[in-house]
């Protein structure tokens, strides 16, 4: 059982990093706690793989320290760890069967071979791979493979969390749900931590209770997924989660009013005055596509707004509307008619994001 | 959809027909056509039959050769894939150490095998080549031409030294197709190093392996050159192999008739051996039926 705390982590590729831009981790703590299901969610090259091989012991960070429940670890070898990893790629040892290869982490630890085949049954019966045992772990298909190079993981003991780097990558799309739901089935049965890394912010959602969203070598936030839908707290997390991506206008303030271009923007008092008070120029007001109000006449504080195109996605459509120079997207129901040429659009305040120099700056009303 | 049944298709296979009738099926058929027949002129020629096959395999001369050949692959063999997959793995894998060892690796390859023969005979020569006179000097008394273990022993060092490379090149790049991944796993897993090369690498080898063992068998089993400039087949016929006996019948003897036939035994032992191992290998892969 671990807690796995990483305390001002960062880590360079290069041997003299200068400027932030070297470093694939960027300074930062975050802790994952014991028995929690997490997604490690991002682009490529984000610094996610890396943030995975630091933590199992692949890699050695340049600075900061890496504690399991409250242990440094950072010279530990990976085989030293208490820690399982599943790749992108499913490593199976081919000559080996199916049975061989689970037993193989524990035959390496010189378990006796009647405990070892307690074990390894367990574990296949709760991957569903009892039928394979014999079979050559070479013939498997793909998702067998993976699901062996898993049990390999579960097998052990003393694995307190299994790290997982986009393991679903090669697999059929309807075996991944399958796969997934494995995952989580097993998360819940033997409460371990489960790290999982991906691009996919729909793997991420339906994985993991919680989900750290990472930038450009840092994590930007760290929430549940109705937390990173509903308040992003930085405009990354607005564009990368949700499709589309939140709509982000760039605002000054001008006549004591929120101005988008010469557009006035009706917003709460204090949500002006924050704005208002700051020096900065990179001052944006997000708002995700569906919680856009669209109607086919003017309403109180409703902005007009020319619809550009409608794109008709069956349950829903997607509304690109030009709002004097700027171009928002807009979800609407199917039972709502589309409007065509003219509209108006209704932003409700309580869901306006501020983001100041990227980042959400609280604004109470919430 | 109509599937159209158009035989004409065939017809596109004639030139790929005609290259492989000059390249195999003729000269082939030559020597079979001479191996059922006593040829004495353009004129005159009787069928044998079987005759020469009878004989050849009864010749206890050749019978010795085979036996010597034999034993000389197995040996090469037994030494060249082993020592060539120890190499691979001690050679780096990047940076210009890498370049650097790959090229030094190589050379022996690059030598034309007659070449090799003459470097080897100076080399061993008891009053110039280093490697005769420094083993006198040590106090053996090394000579090649008087010593049949000797004479064995040095063609058996030449071979795998010039030869080796070859599978530690295989091997090096079989090596280098294993991703970083499957070290990984096996450091999770705990592997012991021998773990790692008898369940990662040596599986991930056995094709190159494959290669790497028919070329070798093949090659050795037609070794020509580098003995007959080394030691001619001596001391006496200790060192005189298949390819040597065969040379000597058909360009030394002209016997045409008996040369054929031996030429058509030897081919089917080597085409029966590299069959027999290949399939072995590929059986090994397979899962085993049934099973508790």
């Amino acid at each position: 059982m671990a807690e796995i705390t990483l305390r001002q982590l960062a880590h360079s590729y290069l041997p003299s990093p200068s400027g932030p831009e070297d470093y694939a981790i960027r300074e930062m703590d975050h802790v994952w706690h014991q028995g929690g299901a997490y997604a490690l969610l991002g682009p490529s090259g984000c610094g996610k793989s890396t943030l995975l091989n630091i933590i199992s012991g692949l890699l050695e960070p340049s600075s900061g320290e890496v504690l399991f429940d409250g242990e440094r670890v950072n010279s530990l070898p990976p085989e030293q760890r208490n820690i399982a990893q599943v790749f992108q790629f499913p490593v199976v040892y081919d000559t080996m069967t199916v049975f061989d290869n689970l037993a193989f982490p524990l035959r390496n630890t010189g378990m006796s071979e009647t405990q070892i085949r307690e074990k390894v049954l367990e574990v296949a019966d709760v991957l569903e791979l009892t039928p394979q045992l014999k079979r050559k772990a070479k013939n498997l298909t793909a998702d067998e493979k993976q699901k062996v190079s898993m049990g390999r993981g579960l097998v052990r003991e003393d694995v307190s969390a299994i790290l997982f780097d986009e393991p679903l990558t090669v697999i059929d799309p309807q075996l991944k749900w399958k796969l997934r739901r494995k995952l989580k089935e097993i998360h819940r049965r033997f409460n371990i931590t489960m790290v999982y890394v991906t691009h996919d912010q729909l793997e991420a959602s339906t994985f993991a209770d919680k989900i750290a969203v990472m930038y450009e070598g840092q994590v930007v936030q760290f929430g549940t997924p109705r937390e990173l839908y509903e308040r992003p707290a930085h405009t990354f997390v607005g564009y990368f989660i949700g499709s589309p991506g939140m709509n982000l206008l760039d605002v000054s303030v001008k006549d004591d009013q929120v101005r988008c271009g010469e557009v006035v923007v009706p917003v709460f008092p204090r949500v002006r005055d924050i704005i208002a008070r700051s020096s900065s120029d990179n001052i944006r007001l997000g708002i995700r596509p569906d919680f856009v109000e669209v109607f086919e006449t003017a309403q109180e504080d409703s902005l007009a707004v020319e619809v550009v195109n409608a794109q008709d996605l069956g349950t829903y459509s997607i509304l690109t509307l030009a709002l004097g120079d700027v171009t928002l997207k807009a979800r609407i129901d199917e039972d709502q008619a589309t409007p065509k040429g003219k509209a108006y659009i209704r932003f409700p305040q309580a869901r306006l994001g501020v983001y100041i120099d990227e980042y959400r700056v609280e604004t109470d009303h919430e | 959809m109509n599937k159209v049944y158009d035989n004409k298709a065939w017809l596109l296979i004639l030139p790929m027909l005609a290259l492989v009738a000059f390249s195999a099926i003729i000269p082939l058929m030559t020597v079979v056509n001479y191996s059922v027949q006593d040829v004495f002129d353009a004129n005159t020629r009787f069928f044998t039959g079987t005759e020469w096959f009878v004989q050849m395999l009864n010749d206890p001369a050749l019978q010795s050769a085979l036996l010597r050949q034999f034993a000389f692959s197995l040996t090469v063999l037994c030494i060249e894939v082993p020592l060539g997959i120890g190499i691979a793995l001690l050679m780096p894998k990047k940076g210009w150490q890498a370049s650097a060892v790959l090229i030094l690796v190589t050379l022996p390859l690059l030598i034309p095998w007659n070449v090799v023969g003459s470097i080897w005979q100076i080399f061993t020569r008891g009053d110039i080549g280093l490697m005769g006179w420094g083993l006198r000097e040590l106090g053996y008394e090394y000579n090649i031409t008087r010593s049949a273990v000797d004479a064995w022993g040095t063609i058996i060092i030449m071979d795998v030294w010039h030869w080796t490379p070859l599978i530690a090149l295989l091997c090096y790049s079989g090596l280098r197709s294993i991703p970083e991944a499957y070290y990984q796993a096996a450091r999770i897993d705990r592997a012991s190093r021998w773990a790692v090369f008898r369940f990662i690498q040596l599986p991930k080898l056995t094709n190159v392996l494959v290669i790497g063992v028919l070329l070798r068998f093949m090659h050795s089993f037609m070794i020509y050159a580098e003995p007959f400039v080394l030691t001619g087949g001596g001391p006496g016929s200790s060192t005189t192999f298949l390819s040597q006996s065969l040379t000597t019948m058909a360009i030394g003897q002209q016997d045409l008739g008996p040369s054929a036939a031996f030429s058509l035994i030897y081919f089917l032992i080597i085409l029966l051996v590299s069959w027999v191992f290949y399939t072995a290998i590929m059986n090994m892969q397979k899962d085993k039926e049934g099973g508790a």
